[in-house]
């Protein structure tokens, strides 16, 4: 049916091809990288540099009731793993060329992520204490300024 | 549409197929290369250390010790650069070297930034060469061909400090650094500088089998025991009873403080028997009626403070929360996987990531600002306080020529040496105030009191 000309394309690309997804696979899974998939807090210390946040989180208040992802991912299925996707690309961008700096700094995005975190379990006492002008952009408290050491002091 | 020829569709197939493979190629060149990444900080976490040289309680030479601890000793190499911050920092200035003193780079005189330093210390010194402080790497160096040899005699004492000197302890003392710290004060400077080659080194903070700090400075070891004393605390051994966390700042506060050169022996004492802020000290001074010299100008018998960073930091903040010497100026860092004490040791304000957001989560521009502020206050009344001496010296000095010997001179003279010693103690300390901020606007403002009692005094007003 084929001429040996014409399956010799087919087989390098399948060799190839096949190179390509073992390798991927082989990585996804030296590097864990399914454990990124889970709510499990030992997967974010899988690289070195969250190991203070972890060992924060380990003596904090919150660790009987709260993980990682409790306070670092946003509710709702799609949301969490977006912003997985997001924080996991970023991370691994910056672990890779460890262009960072040591002492690690949280985005912008993922301070709004942990105030949401904070008043979706606190709901009552903060609606009891917030300011006159809810709506008002800067007019929200933030509750870490005061509770800094809840989930983790550094 | 015209039908495509079956050659040029061939073509094009192949040339797609090529495109594919070459794209896939890349796609797993990079897989690998990110597999190679994730294995290197796999490879880094695991902590590794390599003793390639045995290290005794002998080994001087800090290179030795660099080879089983490369990443400290990378970073305390480079005590050697040269870098300003706003008041502080030293600059790089070239100078043609010659045989008496072979440097080629200096720092800048401090002397020509601010000429009324040589009316304090008018008759002494350090009115005729003192310059900015430089790195670790230059503490021999400097003092060996300061112009402070040429026109003064310095004792071996000297050198306590500004070397390496564990190892020559033990071997002018027969093994025992007290005995060997003894022999060492009574040697003439440069007989002293013949015992030791290092600048400061890894033994004299570290144990060699442990790694574990100690101290090796006996007149801390002393000082210490006097401060602990004076406090209620008898017989305290600051090797055996300090924690941990203390040991990070008593290791630099070996050096690090006000002392003085004791007796005819030149011993090194550090004058905390009577506690550690600038009145204890002083008072210290006038119960042993110990001066540093004889002002030029007034004939004030009068004291140098020198660096008093261990005696400020005590006052401070940071002092009474637990942050010590090193949580700034040796902060921890990362090498691959690895958490180190950065051994480049410098001023914060050149590592304010590492050194000050650890705690403090705000921006590296806003914590600049807050330091720049308190020292830009302390500057201003340091300068102030400055003024009000040179014009107390000014006033004793028309008195005395007009041949007055009165006790409102005497009073004056008085007034000249505690003002004097005041505005050092800050001058000299160095970190502009930042350590310990209104410790050290109340001394300033003590000093100018002080000056401007002592012109009171000249005029005849009692008080």
């Amino acid at each position: 049916m084929f001429s040996k000309a014409q399956l010799m394309p087919g087989v390098i690309l399948g060799v190839v091809l096949g190179l390509a997804i073992g390798v991927g696979a082989y990585t996804f899974v030296y590097a864990r990288g399914y454990s990124y998939m889970t709510d499990n807090a030992e997967a974010c210390v899988n690289c070195h540099v969250m190991q203070d946040q972890f060992s924060g989180w380990l003596k904090s208040s919150h660790r009987s009731v709260a993980v990682c992802n409790d306070c670092h991912t946003p509710p709702g299925l799609v949301a969490k793993y977006a912003t997985k996707a997001r924080n996991g690309f970023w991370h691994s961008y910056y672990f890779t060329t460890g262009w960072f700096d040591d002492n690690i700094h949280i985005s912008s995005h993922g301070r709004e992520v942990t105030e949401q975190a904070c008043r979706k379990c606190h709901q009552d006492i903060v609606q009891a204490i917030e300011g006159p002008h809810p709506e008002a952009k800067d007019a929200q408290t933030s509750c870490i300024r005061c509770h800094d050491s809840v989930g983790h002091l550094h | 549409m015209g039908e495509i020829p079956m050659a040029e569709e061939k073509k094009r197939r192949s040339l797609r197929f090529v495109a594919l493979v070459v794209i896939v190629v890349l796609a797993t060149v990079l897989g690998l290369s990110l597999l190679m990444n994730i294995f290197q900080r796999k490879q880094e976490a695991r902590n590794p250390f390599f003793r390639v040289v045995e290290l005794t309680d002998d080994t001087v030479d800090p290179s030795i010790w660099g080879k089983n601890f490369p990443l400290q000793y990378d970073d305390y190499l480079k005590t050697t650069d040269q870098v300003r911050t706003r008041y502080g920092g030293s600059e790089a200035e070239p100078r043609t070297p010659t045989q008496a003193d072979p440097r080629s780079v200096v720092a800048q005189s401090r002397l020509e930034e601010d000429p009324r330093l040589k009316i304090m210390w008018a008759g002494y010194a350090f009115s005729k060469d003192f310059r900015e402080e430089r790195g670790h790497a230059y503490m021999l160096d400097d003092q060996t061909f300061t112009e402070r040899q040429k026109v003064a005699h310095q004792p071996g004492t000297c050198i306590n400090c500004h070397a390496s000197v564990y190892v020559a302890y033990k071997q002018l003392g027969g093994g025992d650094i007290f005995k060997g710290f003894e022999a060492l004060n009574k040697m003439p400077y440069f007989d002293a500088r013949k015992v030791v080659t290092h600048p400061v080194a890894c033994i004299d903070c570290h144990d060699s089998q442990t790694m574990q700090l100690r101290v090796t400075r006996p007149a801390f070891i002393e000082g210490m025991r006097v401060l602990k004393a004076s406090q209620g605390i008898q017989n305290y051994d600051v090797n055996k009873q300090a924690t941990r966390q203390e040991m990070r700042a008593y290791v630099c506060g070996q050096c690090h403080d006000e002392y003085h050169f004791s007796g005819p022996e030149k011993r090194l004492v550090y004058p905390w028997a009577k506690g550690l802020l600038v009145e204890n000290i002083l008072a210290f001074y006038d119960e042993q009626k110990f001066k540093d010299w004889d002002h030029a100008q007034t004939g004030a018998p009068v004291l140098k403070a020198q660096h008093p960073e261990f005696e400020m930091w005590n006052q401070g903040i940071h002092a009474r929360s637990g942050v010590v010497c090193a949580d700034c100026h040796m902060p921890y860092k990362r090498e691959g996987a690895l958490k180190i004490s950065d051994h480049h040791v410098r001023s914060p304000l050149l590592n304010i990531n590492r050194a000050c957001q650890t705690c403090h989560k705000w921006s590296e521009d806003e914590l600049r600002a807050r330091v720049e502020t308190i020292q830009t206050r302390t500057f201003a009344l340091r300068n102030l306080a400055m003024d009000a001496l040179v014009e107390l010296i000014a006033d004793i000095k028309a008195a005395k020529d007009a041949g007055r010997t009165d006790a409102g001179v005497t009073t004056a003279m008085d007034f000249q040496r505690r003002a004097q010693f005041y505005l050092d103690f800050i001058e000299s300390e160095n970190s502009t105030g930042f350590h310990a901020p209104q410790e050290a606007a109340r001394i300033l403002g003590e000093s100018i009191n002080f000056s401007r009692k002592g012109q009171v005094s000249l005029r005849g007003v009692t008080r």
